[in-house]
């Protein structure tokens, strides 16, 4: 039915199986809508946010997403800046990746500002003390980029390049898509680092604040360095998804080991500056603010020193020293569970980040506060996966993703 | 956010931050722009036209 959409020289499962694959994830993605629509209609009372809790489920979602998605800025700097030519057989599905990432986390954003209607207050009535004004600006722009990346894409449909002018402006878009990736690459550094920053400037809160440099604490690096470190890991972790699901080889072993490779190197270099910053933190910050290391692990149901060796080893080192060793990254499983791990121990650097700042008793006085998310938190946090879902397959299924597909699927 | 628009100060933090962002944004306008026009042009003198679907990507 739907076949001169496909490209050409590849296989597709029927229209049928395709539509009932999407009306299955559309289902929860409804589910999703509907308590979006709550949210907005009724308000913030549909959450479990609270005065501790102004930043909650959805704020580690998005910085989540950010630093999953960080694949594609990074992917770009690697091809149009660095020079890493082979990275253009997945470079499509990182950016595709990354503009489903930069579109939930906006889109979570507008759930959570509670006032959507107000949401260009930040651009006009610019606060340029904060550090979030400036992630707005290079989130906002980024999705631009992300989305000028993703167009050539859709032009490149089998129908759409047909049509002369689609087809001159997805190849002049391609001539210039290193100025574009340049300033992705730029735009990037800053959000992701000030993401970070925000957390490193908390001065009331001993957990999260940390020294630095000139205006910028440690976090402000680490967070960017750890995007660009594990944003491939995801990329990698759905190609092999994808691959599963559909049960071809889309991209060649070369260009998924030299991906994982550079992004090997950038998790085990990161993870020894978090080290290092972890334990100066421990030794001389916390002390300093008349705390002990493990006043934040104890005296609670959830963060005891787990979540610390589940972040910086198990989701970090491990996974670093697999991906930099030549038979890590040539042993299926081996590679497969580094990618996985290191998509976890992001996951949990951020949720510490955001969520472990809040619960940590700040006054004699105080004690931990624990935080559950509700229905309607979830089910706008489940949202952008299901929309995603629905964008890859509906991307896959139409748009030549991945060049290498049809040489490594002939059809008969 | 635009100089001489209420709340605006000529200090560091407005100049830093907004020309960032307008660097940012005249890049990106400047870009597209240019992909638009020459596409134009393109078309105009003929060329793309009778493409086959035998397009991989570029990237």
């Amino acid at each position: 039915m739907d076949s001169a959409l496909i490209p050409e020289g590849v296989k597709r499962c029927s229209f049928g199986k395709f539509m009932v694959f999407i009306g299955i994830v559309s289902l929860v993605l409804l589910w999703g809508v509907y308590a979006m629509l709550l949210c907005w209609l009724k308000g913030l009372n549909q959450t479990n946010m609270n005065d501790y809790y102004g930043f909650a489920l959805w704020i580690w979602a998005d910085l989540g997403v950010i630093a999953l998605g960080g694949g594609a800025f990074f992917s770009g700097f690697l091809k149009y800046l660095v020079g890493k030519d082979e990275l253009k057989n997945i470079i499509n599905y990182a950016v595709l990746i990354g503009f489903i990432c930069y579109s939930s986390a906006l889109l979570i954003l507008a759930i959570d500002i509670g006032q959507p209607l107000r949401g260009w207050f930040i651009f006009w009535h610019a606060n340029v003390h904060s550090m979030l004004t400036e992630v707005a600006f290079c989130l906002s722009c980024y999705f631009g980029v992300l989305c000028i990346e993703y167009i050539p894409l859709v032009l490149e449909n089998r129908q759409l390049n047909k049509v002369p002018f689609f087809h001159n402006l997805a190849h002049n878009m391609h001539e210039i898509m290193a100025v574009f990736a340049a300033t992705g690459a730029f735009l990037s550094f800053f959000h992701q680092g000030s993401l970070g920053g925000v957390a490193g400037v908390l001065f009331g809160r001993p957990f999260a604040v940390r020294e630095g440099v000139f205006v910028w604490p440690w976090t402000f690096f680490l967070f960017t360095w750890s995007a660009a470190a594990f944003g491939p890991c995801f990329t990698l972790t759905l190609t092999k998804l994808l691959e599963k699901v559909t049960g071809k080889k889309l991209v060649k072993d070369n260009v998924v080991e030299l991906l994982a490779k550079i992004s090997g190197w950038m998790i085990f270099t990161y993870t020894i500056a978090k080290i290092a910053d972890t334990l100066y933190w421990a030794a001389v910050t916390v002390p300093g603010k008349g705390q002990t290391l493990m006043d934040f692990y104890s005296g609670n149901p959830v963060y005891g020193i787990w979540i610390l060796v589940l972040e910086v080893i198990i989701g970090g080192l491990i996974p670093g020293l697999i991906l930099i060793t030549d038979k890590g990254r040539k042993n299926g499983f081996l590679l497969t569970t580094a990618i996985i791990l290191a998509c976890i121990g992001v996951s949990v650097n951020r949720w510490v980040m955001v969520l472990q700042v809040m619960a940590v008793p700040v006054m004699p006085f105080d004690s931990w506060a624990m935080y559950y998310p509700s229905w309607q938190e979830v089910a706008t946090t489940v949202l952008p996966v299901a929309y995603g879902v629905i964008l890859v397959a509906i991307s896959y299924r139409y748009m030549p993703i991945f060049p290498q597909e049809k040489e490594l699927n002939p059809v008969d | 956010m635009f100089p001489g628009f209420f709340e605006w100060i000529w200090d560091g933090g407005h100049m830093l931050f907004m020309g960032a962002l307008w660097y940012a944004l005249s890049i990106i306008g400047m870009g597209m722009t240019w992909c638009v026009i020459k596409a134009a042009i393109d078309t105009q003198q003929g060329k793309g036209a009778h493409h086959g679907d035998h397009h991989g990507g570029h990237h």
